[in-house]
C-alpha cells in the first residue's frame, strides 16, 4: 500500500488518476481506517488530502459558506455564523459518532463513503448544497444530492474528489433541522432520518419548503411532495400529517437488522414532523 | 467481638471503602490484560472459522498454508487428544470442529506464523470443503421432530418421546396439587414470552499466551475467570497432566460468567506444541460475538392463578432454553429459580433443553435465572393489573420467607425478600407522581449463589504487613473486600494489607470465579486462615513470654495475655511478632481450604420509571432503584457497582440486546454497533439501597451480590412499557420496531 500526502490538487488528482489499483482518499479516515481493519477495502493507494491549501477552512461566500473537504464536525459546531445560517446541517454533521470522531470526520467524507445512513447528508440536500469536484479535467460543481448514487457507490470520477462544500445565502425567516432514529441515545447509525428546510413570511406562511430523507432508500431522498405539503402552510395538523404521508409514500427501505420495512417508513413520516416543526420555531415561526 | 443493639457485629474496616486496589494500574494502562504478555520468539495464531450455520467437514487441505513463509504450525481436530469425558469433550469440540461445523463462527483449522499478516494469508490458503446442511436457530423449531438435527444422540434417558432428537434435556421440579391450586384461583392468567440470546460483552476479547517446550511442559497466561478450570479443561483435551501445565491469569476486562470456560486456550497450546514456539492468539470482537458463549435463547409458557385478594394458588411453568449447539443443562437453573420468590402452595416447573445451531452457551451473571423470572414476574404483574391489586402489596403478600418450602425443595433459612419489599415500598421512588405517559415496573429477582472449593494462604511478612494469595480472579473488586476481611480478622490496617491471585502451581484448587461465590468462599477461607495465623502468632507470643499457648488470645492487632492468671505481659502487636519471627521459629504464615457451604441465596427487588414513544416505540429509562439483601456489604461500593452495573446489563437485555440471525443462520450482527449495550447517555444513575440481612453461613454475615442484580430487570422494564404502552409485551428485547408493532397493532 502506498501512501501519499500531496501539497497542491492537481497532484492529488494526478496520483488518484495514475494509481490502477483501489485508491481511498484519507480525510478523517472515520471511515477509510475502520473498513481497512475489518479487511473490507485493500487500497492499493491512500491519499491524504489535508495537506491541500484551503482544505480545512470555512470561507464566507455570496451570504453563504464554502466549507473546506477536511472541516471536522467538531469544527463546524464551533462556527458561529455557519451554525445561525443552517443549523440543522451542521446538527446532522454534529451527531456522527463521538467526541473522539467528531474531531476528525468531514462531511465531504461522509458524503463519498455513501451510505444511505449517513448523517450529514440529508441536510446538505434539503439545503440545496453543492459540491465542488476537481478531477484531472479541472473544476466542476455538482448538487450534493448527485453525488451518491448506490450504498457505497459515487458518481465522481476516476481521479475526481470533492474540494469543498457550497452552502447557499438564506432570506432572513429561514431554518433547517436534521433528527434520525436510532435505538439508543447515541454512538449509532439512523435507522431513518430527515432533514426540513424552511422559508417563512412575515406571517409564518411556509414559502419554500425543502424534505430530505436517510435510510430509506439506497440513497437520501429529496422529497419534494413533503416539501410541496407544507408551502402555502403555517404548518397546522393537516400539513404534517400531508408531510408525513409523502414522506412514508416515498420510502423504499430494506428489511435488515437495523429495522424493518414498516418501521422505517412510519418513521420517516414522524421524524419530517417532528424536524419540520424544530425549523419552523428556528426561522422565527410560532407554532 | 462487639455487638450492636440488635446484636450484629459491629466491624471495624468492613464495611468501609477504601481505594480500588487495581485503580491505578487500570487507569494508567499497567495493569497487565490477556493480550499485554508477550514472549521471545512469539508467533501470531489465528484461527480460520466455518462460514456456515451447519456443514459437514468434507476435507480440509492445508497443504498451501503450510508451505507459505513463515508459517510455523497449522492444526486441526486432528492434533488433540482423544477425551472421554463428554462434557470437555463438548469443549474441546467448540473449540475446533471436529468433522461438522456446527454454528457459524465455529473453528475448524487455526494456523501459527511470524506476522499477522501471514497468518491472514495463511487462513486464507487453508482450502475446506463443506457440504452445507440444512440448519436451526430457534428453539421452538429445534425442538419439534422433523427439525434438522444438530447433534444425534445425545439426549439424556428422562426426555420424553415424541421430540426431535434435538432435544436434550429434560426437568421438573416443585410441590403440592396443582390442578386443585388452579381450580381455587378467581383469575388464572397463561403467556408464553420469548427471550433472546444476549452476550455478556465484556470490553477485552479473549487472549492467551501459550508455551509449550519439547519436555511436554508447558505455560499458559490467558485472561480467564478460573485459571484452575483452565488447567484441567486444557490438562485433558491436550492429553497432558496438570502438573505439567501452569496456569496464570491476567487481568480481567469483564468476564460476567463468559470467561469461565476455553475458547482459544486449547488451540493457541496446540499450535505453540506443533510449533516449538510461544504462540498468542487474540480473538477479534467478531469472532468474540459468534463464538463465545451468548446466554441460552429461550421460550417460556407460565401459568399462575390468583385469589381477588391476591394470594397465588398455583403456578406452573415450561421453560424451552437453548444452549446453541451443545448439551446445557442452564434450564435447572430457571426451572429452579422461576417461582423462588414466592410462598407457593402449588408449584410445577418443567425444563427442556434443545439443540440449535448457535454457538455454545456460556454462563452469564446468574445463568438460565433472567429469562424464567422474567416471564413470571411479567404474568404476576399482569394479574396485578387485572385484579386492580398493588403490585409490591401482592408480592409481600406471597413472598418467600423463613421456613417457605422453595418452589425448587430446599427449605430457607434467613433471607432478606421481605425487607427487600418493604424497603422498596418505603422508598420515595414507590410514592414518587409519573408524568403523562410514564409508568413503573417493579420485579423480584433471586439468585442461588454458591460456595465451592476454595484454598487461601495468609503470609505475615516481617514487617508487619501480610500478603494474602488466593486462587480466584478478581472480576468485581474480589482484592478490596478480601484484603478487608484479613484486615478485619487480624485486627491491622487494610492497607498493610496486598491480595494477589496465584497461578496454578502456587496454591491447591480453587473453582471458577462464578456464581457470587467468592467474596463469600474466598473470604471465608481467609478468615480461617486468618485464624491459622494468629494461633501461631499467639503461639511465638506465648514462647516469647514463656506461658502457655492457650493462655494467649488476640485483641484489636496483638497477642495478649488471656486474663491475670496467664501473667503481666504487654501486648505484642502482628508487627511485633512478625519482627522476631525468625528467632521464634521461622516464617508465619496462615492456610486454610475447604468446600465451602452456606453460601446464602439471595433476593433484589428493582423499580424503574420510563416512558414509551408511541410514535416511535422507543423506550426511555428515567428512574431506577435497585434495592438488594447482601448480607453484609463488605465494602460497600463495590456492591453498589455490582448493582448498578447488573441492572444497566438488564436494561440492555430489556431493550435493545440480542443475537439476530439471517435465514442462513449467519449471525447478523456480530459487533457493538449493531449489538446494541446501552450507552452512558441512555442510562439515569442507577440508585442503590443495600440491605443487610445476614447469611447465617458466613461468620460477618456475607452473601453473594453479583448475579442477583441482572435477574430483575428484564420483568421490571417489560411491567413499565407493557403499563406504559396498555400492551403486555412478551418477547425480549423490546426493542422500538417490536414496541411500535405492539402500540399499532392495539389501535
Ligand atoms: C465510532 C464511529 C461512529 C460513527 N458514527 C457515525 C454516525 O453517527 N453517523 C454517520 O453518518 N457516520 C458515522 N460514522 C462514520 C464516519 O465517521 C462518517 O461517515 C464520517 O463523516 C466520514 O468522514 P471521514 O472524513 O472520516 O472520511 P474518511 O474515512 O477519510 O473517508 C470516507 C470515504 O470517503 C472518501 N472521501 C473522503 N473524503 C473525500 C473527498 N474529499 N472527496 C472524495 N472522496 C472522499 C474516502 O475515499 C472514503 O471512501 C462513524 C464512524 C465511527 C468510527
Amino acid at each position: 500500500m502506498q501512501y501519499a500526502k500531496p501539497k497542491t490538487v492537481a497532484e492529488a488528482a494526478r496520483l488518484l488518476k495514475d494509481e490502477a489499483g483501489v485508491t481511498r482518499i484519507l480525510a478523517g479516515g472515520t471511515d477509510v481506517l475502520v473498513q481497512m481493519k475489518a479487511g473490507m477495502v485493500e487500497p492499493a493507494l491512500v491519499v491524504d488530502i489535508k495537506g491541500l491549501p484551503g482544505i480545512r477552512e470555512i470561507v464566507a461566500e455570496a451570504g453563504g459558506y464554502r466549507i473546506g473537504a477536511c472541516v471536522a464536525g467538531a469544527e463546524l459546531g464551533e462556527h458561529a455564523g455557519l451554525k445561525a445560517l443552517w443549523p440543522g446541517v451542521v446538527e446532522g454533521a454534529e451527531l456522527i459518532g463521538s467526541t473522539q470522531v467528531q474531531g476528525r470526520c468531514t462531511q465531504a467524507g461522509n458524503l463519498c463513503n455513501a451510505s444511505p445512513a449517513a448523517d450529514s447528508v440529508p441536510a446538505l440536500v434539503a439545503a440545496g448544497a453543492v459540491a465542488r469536484v476537481i478531477g484531472p479535467d479541472g473544476v466542476r460543481d455538482v448538487a450534493v444530492s448527485d453525488v451518491p448514487v448506490g450504498p457505497g457507490k459515487t458518481s465522481l470520477k476516476k481521479g475526481e474528489f470533492i474540494a469543498s462544500i457550497f452552502v447557499p445565502a438564506r432570506p432572513d425567516r429561514a431554518s433547517d433541522a436534521y433528527l434520525r432514529f436510532i435505538p439508543r441515545t447515541e454512538m449509532d447509525i439512523a435507522v431513518a432520518s430527515a432533514a426540513v428546510s424552511l422559508e417563512l413570511d412575515g406571517v409564518g406562511m411556509v414559502t419554500a419548503a425543502r424534505v430530505a430523507l436517510g435510510a430509506v432508500a439506497p440513497t437520501v431522498r429529496l422529497v419534494e411532495a413533503a416539501g410541496a405539503a407544507l408551502v402555502g402552510t403555517r404548518l397546522d395538523e393537516a400539513a404534517l400529517d400531508a408531510l408525513s404521508a409523502a414522506c412514508s409514500a416515498a420510502c423504499a427501505p430494506i428489511d435488515d437488522k437495523r429495522g424493518t420495512i414498516e418501521f422505517r417508513t412510519h418513521i420517516a413520516g414522524v421524524l419530517a414532523k417532528r424536524a419540520a416543526r424544530i425549523a419552523y420555531t428556528r426561522a422565527g415561526g410560532q407554532a | 467481638m462487639a455487638l450492636d443493639s440488635n446484636g450484629k457485629r459491629v466491624f471495624k474496616v468492613v464495611g468501609t471503602r477504601p481505594a480500588r486496589p487495581d485503580g491505578v494500574d487500570k487507569v494508567t494502562g499497567r495493569a497487565l490484560y490477556g493480550a499485554d504478555v508477550s514472549a521471545p520468539g512469539m508467533l501470531v495464531g489465528r484461527i480460520l472459522r466455518s462460514p456456515h450455520a451447519h456443514a459437514r467437514i468434507v476435507s480440509i487441505d492445508t497443504s498451501a498454508a503450510e508451505a507459505m513463509q513463515g508459517v510455523k504450525a497449522v492444526i486441526t481436530s486432528r492434533d488433540f487428544a482423544v477425551v472421554e469425558d463428554a462434557s470437555t469433550r463438548d469443549v474441546q469440540v467448540n473449540c475446533m470442529a471436529d468433522g461438522k461445523a456446527l454454528y457459524d463462527g465455529h473453528a475448524v483449522a487455526a494456523v501459527a506464523a511470524t506476522s499477522a499478516a501471514v497468518a491472514k494469508a495463511a487462513l486464507k490458503a487453508i482450502k475446506v470443503i463443506y457440504e452445507v446442511l440444512p440448519h436451526v436457530t430457534d428453539v421452538d423449531a429445534a425442538m419439534k421432530a422433523g427439525s434438522p438435527v444438530v447433534q444425534a444422540s445425545r439426549a439424556v434417558e428422562n426426555v420424553p418421546k415424541g421430540f426431535s432428537e434435538n432435544v436434550t434435556h429434560h426437568c421438573e421440579f416443585g410441590h403440592g396439587d396443582v390442578a386443585a391450586g388452579f381450580a381455587k384461583a378467581d383469575k388464572i392468567v397463561s403467556r408464553s414470552f420469548k427471550t433472546a440470546a444476549t452476550h455478556q460483552g465484556y470490553i477485552e476479547p479473549h487472549a492467551c499466551l501459550a508455551s509449550m517446550t519439547s519436555d511436554g511442559k508447558a505455560d499458559l497466561w490467558c485472561c480467564t475467570q478460573g485459571q484452575f478450570n483452565v488447567r484441567s479443561l486444557c490438562a485433558s483435551i491436550m492429553g497432558m497432566e496438570a502438573s505439567q501445565l501452569r496456569v496464570t491469569a491476567s487481568e480481567i476486562g469483564g468476564g460476567f460468567g463468559g470467561k469461565t470456560t476455553v475458547f482459544i486456550e486449547p488451540v493457541a497450546l496446540a499450535l505453540s506444541k506443533k510449533a516449538g514456539r510461544p504462540v498468542k492468539v487474540v480473538m477479534t470482537r467478531d469472532e468474540v460475538f459468534k463464538a463465545t458463549g451468548p446466554t441460552v435463547s429461550t421460550s417460556i409458557d407460565v401459568k399462575i392463578g390468583m385469589t381477588k385478594d391476591g394470594r397465588i394458588t398455583a403456578a406452573e411453568a415450561h421453560m424451552r432454553y437453548s444452549g446453541g449447539a451443545f448439551p446445557c443443562g442452564t434450564v435447572d437453573m430457571g426451572a429452579m429459580a422461576g417461582f423462588a420468590a414466592y410462598d407457593l402452595p402449588a408449584v410445577r416447573t418443567y425444563g427442556w433443553n434443545a439443540l440449535t445451531n448457535r454457538p455454545k452457551e456460556a454462563a452469564y451473571r446468574a445463568p438460565g435465572a433472567p429469562q424464567a423470572i422474567y416471564a413470571v414476574e411479567s404474568v404476576v404483574d399482569e394479574l396485578c393489573q387485572v385484579l386492580k391489586l398493588d403490585p409490591l402489596d401482592v408480592r409481600l403478600l406471597n413472598a418467600a420467607r423463613k421456613g417457605t418450602q422453595s418452589s425448587y425443595g430446599p427449605v430457607f433459612d434467613d433471607i432478606g425478600l421481605v425487607a427487600t419489599l418493604e424497603a422498596a415500598k418505603a422508598h420515595p421512588h414507590y410514592h414518587a407522581p409519573l408524568g403523562a405517559g410514564q409508568a413503573r415496573g417493579l420485579s423480584c429477582g433471586f439468585w442461588f449463589n454458591f460456595g465451592g472449593n476454595t484454598c487461601v494462604s495468609l503470609n505475615v511478612n516481617t514487617d508487619g504487613t501480610v500478603g494474602v494469595t488466593e486462587g480466584n480472579p478478581d472480576i468485581g473488586g474480589s482484592r478490596a473486600s478480601i484484603s478487608l476481611m484479613a484486615a478485619e480478622e487480624l485486627g491491622i490496617p487494610y492497607d498493610r494489607i496486598r491480595t494477589i491471585i496465584a497461578d496454578t502451581a502456587s496454591l491447591g484448587h480453587n473453582d471458577v470465579t462464578d456464581g457470587s461465590r467468592v467474596t463469600f468462599s474466598v473470604g471465608l477461607a481467609t478468615i480461617k486462615a486468618a485464624q491459622d495465623a494468629i494461633r501461631k502468632m499467639c503461639g511465638r507470643a506465648a514462647k516469647i513470654w514463656g506461658i502457655d499457648e492457650e493462655a494467649v488470645e488476640w485483641i484489636d492487632g496483638a497477642a495478649v495475655p488471656a486474663g491475670p492468671n496467664a501473667g503481666k505481659f504487654p501486648p505484642m502487636s502482628l508487627a511485633e511478632i512478625a519482627a522476631v519471627s525468625f528467632q521464634t521459629g521461622g516464617p508465619i504464615a496462615g492456610h486454610h481450604e475447604f468446600n465451602a457451604d452456606g453460601a446464602g441465596v439471595s433476593f433484589g427487588v428493582h423499580l424503574v420509571d420510563l416512558e414509551v414513544d408511541k410514535e416511535t416505540g422507543a423506550t426511555k429509562i428515567l428512574r431506577y432503584t435497585v434495592f438488594q439483601d447482601a448480607g453484609k456489604a463488605v465494602h460497600p461500593a463495590y456492591v453498589e457497582g455490582q448493582m448498578q452495573g447488573g441492572a444497566v446489563q438488564g436494561i440492555g437485555w430489556a431493550l435493545n440486546e440480542e443475537y439476530i440471525y439471517g435465514a442462513d443462520g449467519r449471525l447478523q450482527n456480530a459487533g457493538f454497533l449493531d449489538y446494541r449495550v446501552p450507552v452512558a447517555s441512555d442510562l439515569p444513575m442507577i440508585d442503590t439501597v443495600i440491605l443487610e440481612i445476614p447469611n447465617p453461613g458466613h461468620p460477618y454475615g456475607v452473601r453473594g451480590v453479583g448475579e442477583t442484580p441482572i435477574v430483575p430487570p428484564l420483568a421490571a422494564i417489560s411491567n413499565g412499557v407493557s403499563r406504559a404502552t396498555g400492551v403486555r409485551m412478551s418477547e425480549l428485547p423490546m426493542s422500538p420496531p417490536r414496541v411500535l408493532k405492539a402500540i399499532m397493532a392495539r389501535g
